[in-house]
This record gives structure tokens, sequence and C-alpha cells, in this order.
């Protein structure tokens, strides 16, 4: 019982760096109907990117986020300008090569820079743990935890309280009314998909800090994230934060109550679960959609 | 249009000859061995063109199927105690039989959703399925990997000719299903939901069925290939069969090639497969293969994204219709699919 709780605990503090992470990606679908299928590689590409200023600065890889998070921006608005917006016809499906493309050149690039051996950030806090009803919990998943619910409520108030996110919002309801009452729809993806870039920023850091890395590790993380994003509806944020602490509070449960090799198939059985019930997922809203 | 007709015939002859001398014309290893799997990329692009050039369902998750089918194999080779040899290829089929199985679960489930969400749950069952291969250790061997017989007697120069035969038999066998199904009232059904599924099913086309069926057929050409494939390399892991490049590289193929015609795979496997073999060998231990094969995808998608042969076929509709009243240019629709399918 003590190792379930210690289980849910951990599940909820991680599953607030899953939903940083599903966020930008669900955003990106819901603004420009692609799915970003190297949001995962660019996760692993913020963590290095972490990684080199912290192997060569010294730095707290937190205070990292300070460059990361603007170049990782940067970054996506130029990939949303070069890749995304030259695809006119099946958008949908192109964008899944193009990104996927993006995440292979990432991936050789990375293994190329950095070798494919593993690394790991590194800080105090990595070690350092506090009791709590008898069990401990290290201060990096209650720091990236925090740092999670800081950005995801940045990105709530931005999209909810702000003209910029009336625009957005506009143009994930319907991207050809929002153009016809004046949105700029090519600015607004490219700075959402720059927002969905500062979030992988955000959450490659503590993606660093809580597991060793190495370029290859996109495939893992892409493939939860997917789940999870679909798992929510596509292209709805607040089902990508709770199928996120879903996901994660399963896992982590199902690691301690069954096995740790076995945590990440029960993640795709409640996905196949709720796919039977709900093809939409959970938030998501049924329509017609086409290739 | 006979004149055309005889042509194509002529071609297509002419092509079935140099695939079947290759392992007489370039009998050394390293060539028979980039020809097996030149073949193996034929078959596969032409046999996920079926699903996905035809009906629109991109899936991204086919690398489950290629590595259900080896897996499938190398166990029951193992149960009966199978001898090496030539008799293995004969139980190839039952390897299709369960991979058209697989599809069948997997299809139940993914196809229920559609566009964006299908290619991510295929690419979820994908994963959920390398996950079982490394889990079920008792089953598969896990990480260890799994062995198959090795023929000894195959040697020297000798050794790939089975496997490439085998090869072009299955990626024959594709491209004859394909051609069938495309001139079928099932091909057309599927072309239909391709082009709106809502209104295919409006006016009577099983579209439940109809994408199952596809899906089946796929599996089971992609299972086979699989299959051969595991004889082939006679040791297979987790990561290596059922791994995500595979099914990336069959799509990038028939995307290359022209989405939906015939040719089309063939021509994108021909292309791509030596080239990625060739990186692999140069630039494999920096890793910077993966950068020139992203390069070369990202150049393919934004310049042509349409492949290779409808842009082709668009232009020689266009220079003929300049001189006489020809057909007018293919726009993107079922009907001109058709016509890109026919060179």
């Amino acid at each position: 019982m003590q190792l379930v709780l210690e289980a849910v605990v951990l599940g909820v503090l991680t599953g607030g760096v899953y939903a940083l992470m599903a966020s930008g990606l669900t955003l990106i679908f819901g603004v420009m109907r692609i799915i970003n299928v190297g949001h995962g590689a660019l996760v692993i590409l913020g963590a290095y990117l972490s990684f080199a200023l912290f192997r060569s600065l010294h730095i707290d890889p937190f205070l990292t986020l300070l460059v990361t998070v603007p170049a990782m921006f940067a970054l996506g608005v130029v990939i949303q300008f070069v890749f995304i917006r030259p695809l006119k016809m099946d958008r949908e499906a192109l964008s899944v090569l193009v990104t996927y493309a993006l995440a292979l050149g990432i991936e050789g690039a990375l293994g190329y820079l950095f070798t494919t051996n593993y690394v790991e950030l590194r800080g105090w806090y990595e070690t350092a743990s506090f009791p709590v009803f008898g069990f401990y919990i290290t201060w990096v998943y209650v720091f990236g935890f925090v740092l999670a619910l800081v950005v995801l409520g940045l990105l709530f108030l931005i999209l909810y309280r702000t003209p910029f996110g009336g625009a957005v919002r506009a143009t994930m309801l319907n991207r050809t009314a929002a153009q016809l009452i004046g949105v700029d729809v090519d600015r607004v993806s490219a700075l959402a998909f720059g927002v969905g870039m500062a979030t992988a920023a955000a959450g490659g850091v503590v993606f660093g800090i809580t597991n060793a890395f190495n370029p290859g590790s996109h495939y893992d993380l892409i493939s939860r994230l997917l789940t999870i994003i679909v798992l929510g509806g596509l292209g709805s944020l607040r089902g990508a934060v709770i199928a996120a602490l879903m996901m994660l509070v399963t896992t982590e449960v199902a690691a301690v109550l069954i096995s740790p090799v076995w945590a990440s198939f029960v993640f795709f059985v409640i996905l196949v679960g709720v796919l039977i019930v709900r093809p939409q997922g959970l938030y998501g809203v049924r329509v017609r959609e086409r290739i | 249009m006979s004149r055309t007709v005889g042509l194509k015939a002529l071609g297509l002859a002419m092509l079935g000859v140099v695939a079947l001398l290759v392992p007489v014309i370039a009998p050394d290893p390293a060539t028979t061995n980039v020809a097996v799997f030149t073949m193996m990329y034929i078959g596969l692009a032409t046999a996920w063109n079926i699903m996905g050039g035809y009906t629109g369902y991109i899936s991204l998750g086919h690398a489950a199927f290629f590595g259900f089918g080896a897996y499938s194999f190398g166990l029951l080779l193992n149960h009966l105690g199978m001898a090496p040899g030539y008799g293995p290829f004969f139980l190839v089929p039952l390897a299709g039989v369960f991979a058209a199985l697989l599809a069948v679960g997997i299809g139940w489930v993914a196809l229920r959703t559609r566009a964006a969400t299908f290619v991510i749950v295929t690419i979820a069952f994908m994963f959920m399925l390398q996950l079982l291969a490394e889990n079920l250790v008792k089953v598969t061997g896990g990480g260890a990997g799994l062995s198959l017989p090795y023929p000894h007697d195959w040697g020297g120069d000798f050794f790939n000719t089975p496997y490439y035969y085998a090869m072009l038999a299955l990626a024959v066998l594709a491209l004859v299903v394909s051609w069938w199904i495309r001139r079928s009232k099932f091909g057309l059904g599927l072309l239909a939901i391709r082009d709106d599924e809502d209104k295919a099913l409006a006016v009577g086309v099983p579209t439940r069925a109809f994408k199952l069926t596809a899906f089946m057929i796929s599996a089971a050409l992609v299972g086979m290939i699989g299959a051969v494939y595991g004889y082939y390399v006679t040791f297979i892991y987790p990561q290596f069969v059922i791994d995500p490049l595979i099914g990336i590289s069959m799509v990038l193929m028939v995307f290359l090639g022209g989405l939906g015609t015939l040719s089309g795979p063939v021509l994108g496997a021909l292309l791509l497969e030596p080239a990625q073999l060739q990186f692999a060998y140069h630039f494999g231990a920096s890793r910077l293969y993966l950068v020139l094969y992203s390069a070369i995808f990202l150049v393919v998608i934004l310049l042509m994204p349409r492949g290779i042969v409808p842009s082709v076929v668009d232009l020689w509709h266009r220079r003929r219709s300049g001189s006489a009243a020809g057909p007018t240019p293919p726009a993107r629709g079922a009907g001109n699919a058709i016509k890109a399918a026919s060179p």
C-alpha cells in the first residue's frame, strides 16, 4: 500500500512533466492540423542543448532554460516557416513524414556531435530527497512538477487571457473562419509552433535530469507523447494534461504491482481500451476528418 | 492504343528478364545483398501502398507486421525442428496468415479512427508489439534475439540467391495483387474511401469491411516478406525487426514514387534502397547517414509532394495536349489516380 501511494505521488509529479511536453504537441496539432512526430526528438534536442551548456559552463541545468527556451522558440518558428508552411496538399500525411525526417536528422546530428552514449544532466536535487508519509521524494521531481505547473499556467493564461490566445483558439476552432475575421493564421501557426518548441525545451531539461538519454531516446518519448494526446483527444490541451496524469500514474502503479518491464505496455493497453469506447479520445470532438 | 500496350508488355518483359538474371549477371555477395534488400523494399512498398495509397490510411506501424511475420516464422521453424534449406520457404505463406490475423485485431481498433489518429494508433501498436517481443523472453528470447535455422550448404556466391528469388516472388505477388485490386470493384471502393469516406459509405461502399480487407492483404504480404527477411538474417532482435525505420522507409518510397500508383512504389524502392544501403555502409559509424537520409526525405517531400510517377505523367499529358487535343492534365482525384497507375 505504501509502495502504491509512493507510485501514485511519483506518477502525478512525472505526469506533470509529460503534460508539459504533450501540451506543445497537442497545441501544434490543434492550430495546424499536423502531427509533429519530431516532437520527441526536439525534446531530446532541448535536453542536449542544456547538456552542452551545463557541461561547458557548469551552470545549473534549470538555469540553462533561460537560453534554451528562447533558442528553441526561434527554431520552432524557423521549422514552421521552412518545412511546414510549404506543404499545400495532403498536409496531414505529408507533415508526418516531414517531421519524421526532421526527427531522423536531429537524431543523426546529435549522434554525430555527442555520440550515442547515454548522458545525464546533474544537479544537487537529483539525489537529495525529503520524507513524506514514510517514503522519500527526490527534489528534482518536485522542481520538475513546479516548472510544469508554471509553464502550463502561463500557456493557459496566454491562450485564454490575451488577444493572441484568442487568435490561436479561433484558428484551432476553424482556420478558414479565423482567416475571414482577420486573423493572420500563418503568423499564429509559426508562433504556436515556437511555443510548442519552448515547452519541449522546458520538458527536455526535466527529462534530462530524471532520465539518462541518448539521441535515440526520442522514439520511446514520442510514442508516449502521441499516445497521450490521442488518449486526451487531438488538439485538446485539457485532455492532454488529464491523459498525461492518467498514463503516468498507471504506469508507475503497474511498475510496482506487476513489473517495470510491463509498465509501458499497460500504457498502450489503456489507449486501446479507450479507443474502443471513444475513438475520438477523452476530450476530442468527433469531426469529419480527411487526410 | 495497342502500340502502347505492346510497348508496355515489352518493357515489362525486359524488366522481368533483368530481375530474373540479377544473380547471374552480378553474383558477388555484396551486390546480391543489395539486390535482396531492394527486392524486399519493392515488395514492402507495394504492399503498403495497397492500404496507404489506395485508401489513404497512412500506417506508420507496418514494421509491426514485418516483425510479426519474422518472429512467427522463426518460432514455427524452431518448433517444427525444420531443417534449413529450401523447405522453410514453403512455410512462408503461413507467416502471411499470422500477420493477416494480427491485422484483424489491430485493424478492429485502429480502423475506428481516421486520419491523424489512425497514424498515431498504428505507431502505438508497433511499439506495443516491440515491447511484447522484448518482454516475452520465454517465447521470443527477448533482447537476446531469436535464431533461425542456418543453411550451411549454401556457400559463397550462392548464399544470397535463394533469398533473392524468394523476395522476387513476393514482390511479384504484391504487384499482381496490387494490380488486380486496382482494376477491381473492390479497388474502386478503396479509392472512394480515400476521396471521401462518408460519401463512399452513403453510396453503398461497405467501408469497414473494405478497409479491413485492404489492411489484411497489405499486412499478409508484409508479414511474408518479414519471414523471408528473418530467414535471411538468421538472427532477429525486437528493435531491428520491429524497427520504426523499416516502417517509415516503405512509406517514403511510396511517396517518392507516387502514392496510389502501381509503378510508383517500385520506382521509389529502386531509387532509395540502394542509396540507403550505400549511406549506411559509408557513414553508418558516424550516424551521419541519418542526416543524409533525412535530407533526401525532406527534399523529396517539399519539391515533389505527389511523387515522381504522377508528376511525370502530368508532364507527359501536358506536352501531348500541346500538339493534339489530349486529356486534360490530371488534378488529384480517384479518376486521375487510375490514369497515373497505368504507366
